[in-house]
């Protein structure tokens, strides 16, 4: 607890067999290392996110693995070593944050420092309460303020116990953007003196973009890819990894050619004479590929496009237009379906219409090889 | 009036243990995962079911001299179990179960299973726990549990008519003593009584309805929503 102790890292290998299935049939399988800093742990629904976390905290027991924090050893299947919760010293903020709806916002955040003097716990919930900016609300009760407020109070129970590791299952969940922000500032001003390992498990794109650091994804319980944000968001190599991560075209698709020294081939999409150009992959002539692309890396032109470095121009037809929010989602007809996101502007200037003729560009680089 | 002071004195008796030897039944049943949990909700929902005459014949059965509770007791104490008083507590403890059990249980599973898993990991011990979180919120059930085990004992004619018998003092609760004055056609007699018991019983309904509406929780019925 006290003052200098070298930053913990978190390393853990766990695996979670489902209850009273044969031995192959798992929830989990993972091994990860968690330095200081914000980790997030990013998948659809149902990958084992919120697991893996119960597992960390000791709130769930893996059939199989180990886990430690610095040096000290939380579990091990091998040495029959399980620390219950209390004893392991992390911090979990769950989805639903838990707060004590009988207790003020001050009982709640003192709470985990029962072993302390009463001068101790003041001074302590009186400077995290000041530091998440919820100092004023310490004798209220958590239905009576506001979401963001209950998350940055959550946030402020969990930590003035002063954790080794912080877990994050999607606190901020259903708040708007710039509340979003402030609170994840307040936090990383808070971890810059601390520098814990934190994990946050989210399962949308935007949070992923706005905090990452590190990102390890999760899809049915297997890590499938680790590395920065860019990394691995954008050149996703799983298909659900991909719908999560907001690829709007998920496209199948047969390779023709490799052009090896190139760095790519030419793959048909199903379904269509189309042929297009995308980065070289394992694969060879004749297997069948998915094609993942952003519908906002899509070009839309109403005359055939010439002197551009783009390598694929399919001609086509605006099957239909669709508002969403401020910007237009398009679908275009040209072999294959592509859905195209254009602003409002661009659809104005080009009088784009449903039945319109058009040619889509797509850059090589934009088309990203997924599996399934 | 003697009656009805031995009644009350048998009901305070019989609520305070059942909360006593309630509260850990209800908890155990609220958060085991024991498969064999099932036989013991069944039992503890016997008395609800059985008429009061099978329950307090079992009862008077192992409490007489020849039955094993009967002969512990006298081997102990020196003297008998049926038809004393410490007698009728047994029974009624027993008849009055599942009223003091149930909205316990139905309470202690309406507590957000999250809130249990945030104290552990705020490093607070069960007994923390439950002192701090389970119990605040199960505040309507405790309530709930106290009011209907004492009303339920106040109301109980055929257990203790079976196992306590009719001793002035001892055994002889406000329910047998109106049933008397019946027989003995003192309808007079049996109407004030009875109208007291009326009187307290609605009394004592509508403090368990008010207070669970006031806390803001569903209402208590016999059989808790799984």
């Amino acid at each position: 607890m006290a003052g200098e102790v070298t930053p913990a890292a978190l390393a853990a290998r766990v695996r979670v067999e489902r209850r009273g299935a044969d031995a192959s049939s798992f929830l989990l399988d993972v091994s990860i290392e968690v330095s200081p800093g914000i980790t997030i742990v990013f998948g659809p629904s149902g990958a084992g996110k919120s697991t893996l976390l119960d597992c960390i905290a000791g709130l769930l027991r893996p059939n199989e693995g180990s886990i430690t924090c610095s040096a000290e050893v939380l579990f091990d299947s091998q040495r029959a070593v399980s620390l219950p919760p209390q004893k392991r010293q992390i911090a979990y903020v769950f989805q639903s944050l838990a707060l004590f709806p009988h207790m003020s916002v001050e009982d709640n955040v003192v709470y985990g420092l029962a072993a302390l003097q009463k001068d101790q716990q003041l001074a302590r919930s009186t400077a995290i309460l000041e530091a998440f900016r919820v100092d004023k609300l310490r004798k209220r009760k958590p239905g009576e303020i506001s979401g963001g407020e209950r998350q940055r109070v959550a946030l402020a129970r969990s930590l003035v116990t002063q954790p080794r590791v912080l877990l994050l299952d999607e606190p901020l969940t259903g708040l708007d953007a710039e509340l979003k922000a402030s609170i994840v500032d307040d936090l990383r001003a808070w971890n810059a003196a601390q520098k814990i390992p934190i994990l946050y498990v989210t399962h949308t794109r935007d949070e992923v973009d706005a905090l990452g650091e590190r990102v390890i994804a999760l899809e049915r319980g297997r890590i499938v890819s680790e590395g920065t944000p860019h990394e691995v968001l954008d050149t996703p190599r799983r298909k659900k990894l991909a719908q999560a991560a907001g690829f709007e075209n998920l496209l199948a698709a047969t390779v023709v050619d490799l052009r090896e020294s190139e760095g790519v081939m030419r793959v048909r999409l199903a379904d269509s004479t189309c042929e297009i150009e995308v980065p070289l992959g394992y694969a060879a002539p004749g297997d069948r590929v998915r094609v993942a692309i952003r519908a906002g890396d899509i070009l839309l032109a109403t005359e055939r496009p010439s002197h551009l470095s783009a390598r694929n121009i399919l001609e086509g037809q605006i099957e239909s237009l669709e508002l969403r929010g401020t910007m237009i989602v398009a679908r275009v007809k040209c072999g294959a379906r592509f859905i195209v996101h254009v602003t409002l502007g661009a659809t104005r200037a080009l009088e784009l219409a449903a039945g319109k003729p058009v040619w889509i560009v797509l850059k090589t680089h934009s088309c990203h090889l997924v599996n399934d | 009036m003697e009656s009805l002071i031995l009644s009350i004195r048998l009901a305070l008796c019989v609520s305070v243990i059942l909360f006593v030897i309630g509260m850990p039944l209800a908890y155990w049943l609220a958060y085991s995962h024991w498969r064999g949990k099932f036989l013991v909700e069944s039992v503890v929902a016997l008395p609800l079911v059985l008429p009061p005459t099978v329950l307090g014949f079992y009862v008077l059965v192992a409490m007489g001299p020849r039955g094993p509770l009967g002969k512990l007791w006298q081997a102990v104490f020196g003297h008998g179990l049926a038809f004393t008083f410490i007698g009728l507590v047994f029974a009624s403890v027993l008849y009055s179960l599942p009223f003091a059990v149930q909205p316990l249980v139905a309470s202690l599973e309406r507590v957000d299973r999250k809130l249990l898993e945030a104290s552990a990991v705020l490093g607070a011990s069960r007994v923390r726990t439950f002192w701090r979180v389970i119990l605040p919120l199960s505040v309507p059930g405790v309530v709930t549990a106290l009011v209907l085990s004492f009303a339920h004992t106040l109301g109980e004619f055929g257990v203790v008519l079976m196992v306590g018998g009719n001793l002035p003092g001892v055994t002889r609760t406000v329910s047998i003593d109106i049933y008397d004055h019946v027989q003995s056609l003192e309808y007079a007699q049996a109407n004030r009584m009875a109208l007291v018991l009326l009187v307290f019983s609605f009394v004592v309904l509508s403090v368990v309805y008010g207070v669970n509406r006031q806390i803001g929780r569903r209402v208590w019925s016999p059989w808790p929503a799984k």
